[in-house]
């Protein structure tokens, strides 16, 4: 049935190229065997996961190497544009909408391919680890490696049908496993939270793809691209609805403001799902939908046009970047810190996009994805090793650089990554993006990018602080004393673990340490594929094809680096560093000093503090403002009618009948009541008894009636029609 | 006109069987005995069989017979039998009142059915030089066009089969 | 011959069926009056085919109508013989479990 249709460009391409779609089918596959034999096998289906992440990983390395040659390929082999390798077979057709599913590779989905499959598998070995005991440790590393394959199925998607598809499966399994530990009440609730709230975001894709559909006649992503960057419609307005309608699937998956208070809650779920989540899977996918179909937002939302100095997805991501960065300083669970670090870095994404740095924007996908992993896993660490698996910076952590060095050197060397310290991989990719900001004329962008970079290095520094500097608290504290009392108030650990905690004398074990290793590495160098501050636009090269240009769109060249236009940036993220070490220190450190409990005691900053850890009081704004605007006053209306109108109404008819009554019995003539009541039951009676047979319960009857009804239907149409 | 136009064998023929097919279709419906109303069904069976053949359907012709005669009948005389219906005449067997509501009811259809049909056909004629319908072509339609039906009876046919078993099954 | 002959004989043979069916108590003769109506159907496909000739599509519908009825025979007169077990009896009218 699978009619093949190999495109003309495919000739030219390698074994990888065509055979990409291997990438999310081998963990697809591996998902059904893990549910169906993990539990007998000795390792609980880890291994078949790690299989299957491993496989996924050398074929998407291969597939990356062949692009490579292939965007280096002389001119005469693959023509002057890098066509993208496109590969697929027809799924279904409705009428003439043909669906197909298959791959589609182009710088790209390249990227990201090499990036899903890469954390994935360092997340899973990691997890071994770490969920080691759990009661569903099958069932977790059958999500979880349903999840890789979701995103990897829509990295290659070729089309919107194949999009969704791989969109919904990664939000499905995003419920599964934020939900993982479900017996407490708080995490089912998060899961809730995220599916639905994702939910809200996924009517707009679904709605904007039928717009598409609708406008080009089309699902095929290339052919949208194509003719959405040739443009030259009147109906303008319909593409912009499209954007529109995309963009807001995108605030609801990756967590854009408003739409981001489910990302937070998140964190309910196991560590390495929140790593998997934040860094490379799921929120990246609404960054991703915009960097795919960038000619319909690009040209839909006339960004970059003279004169233009705001677009819809430059203001979502610059109000991101800087709510988010605000929460992260209220934060006392450090992996919500991170949590709003994520928010906050795909506003800089977002932001990227809106104001034409596509290619500095799908960098920072590619960087961030590497740092806030290895950040996310320290995180994890710490609590599996070191805090007795409490993520409280305030209560539980303090002065844990020398227990855990390894733990310590990687979150030291993500955290000047994340706050765009210059030569480590966060700076090329963020400040390519704060630099197109200002040439490409959204100056007030810029400005928000480069206080955001600047609140950023102040929150990292006040966690980095209160985890690793100071004096060791609570669950720490017992850890470096190598205590071993008191586990079981802890009811978290026994969903952790079946066998009592034993605390390591030293950093964790190598399958949390070396995904740790790497991941720290990758944090410095995965800039050096792109840093315009040397003179590097290797990345940009094998990406640049993927963008799409034509008549409508024109996205400008990143701008020249220089350290001049860097120097404000860096100045301000010094800066940052600088107050914010010096305010937690006061605040947080041993000495005393008038700054501690100053929220308690200055009226303005404590409700300032308030305002932050309420979170803005955005989901108060959504529970009681927008669902009780809503339902309460429709119930009270409802009550409020029911009380006095239909009350009142029952009430007088009761009471007239009730004197009406006593006339009628006081002054009319008895016998005539009783005949009117006696006629009024008859003809009741009557009626009813006329009416009874037709709920006789008697197959003949109904036959009867079907078929009268019939007849007398069609005489009716007869006699219309004549 | 030509005489083979007006096919007058055919017209003759086509009269007799319908008049025993109405007769038949009546008896089966006005019948006092279980018996001879399933033994007028098989008349009216035989006669569409025969019908089918004036209209060049052989192979459903064929079916006809075979299925409906051969194997759905022998199922009814077993209906018949194992409910153990009285062999000779009954009178219980009409709804008491029945026919007020049934005799209108099939009327009014009939009427508004020929109405409709002389309206619409008058004295549109069936071409007599129309070949026989062709088996092989029958198949090659029922295996290509209609193929998913084809597999969709199937297993109408496998569950009614099952569900027959599971029905009448004693235990 | 007229393409009316077939059909208006299908649509007499149709309201016979509906009489029976309504009229009839007995279950299996309800049946059988069903088999009327199906029959009835076959005969316009039939006609249909032959009047839009050159195409054996109504063939193909009549053959799977008799298969389904043939199935509906064996599915009907079990359920009749299980009523029949439970009840001893096949009366229709008796069966009125249903009422509203």
């Amino acid at each position: 049935m699978l009619a093949e249709e190999t495109g003309a460009a495919v000739h030219a391409a390698g074994w990888f190229l065509e055979n990409a779609w291997l990438i999310p089918l081998i963990p697809a596959v591996a998902f059904f065997l893990i549910i169906g034999f993990g539990k007998r096998l000795p390792r609980g289906g880890s291994e078949i996961g790690i299989a299957s992440m491993l496989a996924s990983l050398v074929i998407a390395a291969g597939t990356a190497y062949q692009w490579i040659q292939r965007v280096d390929a002389p001119v005469a082999e693959v023509g002057h544009e890098v066509a993208p390798v496109i590969k697929s077979w027809n799924w279904f057709d409705i009428g003439n909408l043909h669906v197909s599913i298959g791959s589609h590779i182009d710088g790209l989905a390249v990227t990201l391919l090499l990036l899903v499959a890469f954390i994935s598998t360092l997340v899973q070995i990691y997890s071994t680890e770490y969920v080691r005991g759990d009661r569903r440790y099958t069932h977790f590393f059958a999500s979880i490696t349903l999840f890789s394959a979701g995103m990897l199925t829509m990295v290659l998607a070729p089309n919107m049908v194949q999009f969704i598809l791989g969109w919904e499966i990664m939000g499905l399994c995003s419920f599964l496993l934020i939900g993982h530990w479900w017996e407490e009440e708080a995490n089912s609730e998060a899961a809730l939270k995220a599916f639905w709230t994702v939910r809200v975001g996924d009517m707009g894709l679904l709605v904007g793809t039928a717009v598409l559909l609708g406008i080009f006649g089309t699902l095929e992503i290339s052919e949208i691209n194509e003719k959405a960057a040739n443009f030259a419609g009147d109906n303008k307005g319909l593409l912009m609805f499209a954007a529109v309608a995309l963009f807001i699937a995108c605030i609801g998956k990756s967590g854009q403001f408003p739409l981001h208070t489910w990302l937070p809650d998140a964190m309910a779920g196991p560590t390495p799902v929140s790593s998997l989540l934040h860094s490379s899977t799921m929120v990246v996918a609404g960054v991703f939908l915009v960097a795919r179909l960038y000619p319909v937002f690009h040209v839909g939302l006339d960004i970059n046009i003279a004169g233009q100095h705001f677009n819809l997805i430059a203001v979502i991501g610059g109000i991101t970047i800087l709510i988010a960065a605000g929460l992260a300083f209220v934060q006392d669970d450090i992996k919500k810190v991170l949590a709003y670090s994520t928010v906050s870095q795909l506003g800089y994404m977002m932001l990227g996009l809106g104001v034409g740095a596509w290619t500095g924007a799908v960098f920072h996908i590619f960087t961030h994805a590497f740092f806030k992993c290895a950040l996310f896993l320290c995180a994890g660490s710490i609590a599996h090793t070191g805090s007795h698996h409490s993520f409280d910076m305030k209560t539980d952590m303090g002065g844990l650089r020398k227990k855990m060095p390894v733990t310590f050197g990687v979150w030291m060397v993500s955290t000047a990554a994340l706050c765009g310290v210059p030569f480590f991989s966060g700076f090329f990719s963020k400040d390519e993006i704060i630099d197109s900001a200002k040439y490409n004329d959204y100056k007030l962008f810029y400005f928000v990018a480069i206080i955001g970079a600047a609140m950023t290095a102040a929150y990292m520094t006040r966690a980095t602080y209160l985890t690793f500097f100071g004096k060791a608290r609570g669950g720490a504290a017992h850890f470096v004393h190598g205590d071993n009392h008191g586990h079981d108030d802890d009811h978290h650990a026994a969903a952790h673990h079946s066998a009592p905690l034993s605390f390591a004398k030293s950093d964790s074990s190598w399958q949390i340490t070396i995904p740790l290793i790497i991941l720290g590495l990758l944090a410095v160098v995965s800039g050096y594929l792109n840093a315009p501050a040397l003179g590097i636009h290797w990345f940009e090269h094998m990406t640049e094809s993927s963008i799409g240009s034509g008549t409508a769109m024109s996205v400008p060249p990143p701008p020249e680096f220089t350290w001049a236009a860097a120097a404000p940036g860096l100045l301000l993220v010094a800066l940052g560093f600088i107050v914010s070490l010096a305010l937690t220190k006061a605040v947080f450190g041993e000495k005393k000093n008038a700054l501690q409990g100053l929220t308690q005691r200055n009226a303005l900053l404590g409700a300032g503090h308030k305002f932050l850890v309420n979170k803005y009081y955005l989901d108060a704004l959504y529970e009681k403002v927008i669902v009780r605007s809503i339902a309460h006053p429709i119930s009270r209306a409802v009550y409020w009618t029911n009380q006095n109108i239909l009350d009142g109404i029952v009430n007088a008819v009761g009471k007239g009948g009730k004197r009406s009554g006593e006339f009628v019995y006081k002054y009319l003539d008895q016998g005539l009541v009783d005949g009117a009541v006696n006629g009024s039951g008859a003809a009741a009676s009557g009626a009813g008894t006329a009416l009874q047979p037709v709920q006789s319960g008697k197959v003949n009857l109904y036959g009867a009636l079907l078929f009268g009804a019939a007849a007398v239907g069609a005489l009716v149409l007869v006699l219309v029609n004549s | 006109m030509l005489a083979s136009d007006i096919q007058v064998a055919q017209n003759i023929g086509f009269g007799i069987i319908a008049t025993i097919m109405v007769l038949g279709a009546v008896n089966v419906v006005r019948s006092s005995n279980v018996v001879h109303a399933a033994l007028s069904l098989i008349a009216v069976m035989a006669g569409a069989a025969a019908q089918y053949l004036l209209l060049a359907a052989e192979f459903v012709a064929v079916t006809q017979v075979l299925v409906y005669i051969g194997a759905v009948m022998v199922l009814f005389l077993f209906g018949v039998m194992l409910t153990r219906a009285k062999l000779g005449k009954d009178v219980d067997l009409n709804n008491k009142g029945g026919a007020l509501i049934g005799v209108p009811v099939a009327l009014l259809l009939l009427g508004v059915m020929s109405y409709v049909l002389i309206k619409g056909f008058e004295d549109t004629k069936l071409d007599p030089n129309l070949p026989q319908t062709s088996t092989a072509a029958l198949s090659d339609t029922i295996f290509s066009v209609y193929a998913l039906p084809f597999w969709a009876l199937s297993f109408v046919l496998l569950a009614a089969v099952i569900g027959a078993i599971v029905l009448a099954r004693k235990d | 011959m007229l393409i009316n002959q077939f059909l208006i004989l299908g649509a007499v043979l149709f309201c016979i069926g509906v009489y029976g069916v309504i009229v009839r108590k007995n279950a299996v003769l309800v049946l059988m009056s069903i088999e009327l109506i199906l029959n009835s159907v076959n005969i316009n496909l039939l006609a249909f085919d032959r009047l839009w000739g050159g195409q054996v599509d109504g063939n193909v519908f009549a053959l799977y109508i008799i298969a389904v009825a043939a199935a509906e025979v064996g599915v009907g007169l079990a359920m009749v013989l299980l009523i029949f077990r439970n009840r001893k009896t096949i009366a229709l009218d008796d069966l009125s479990e249903m009422k509203g």
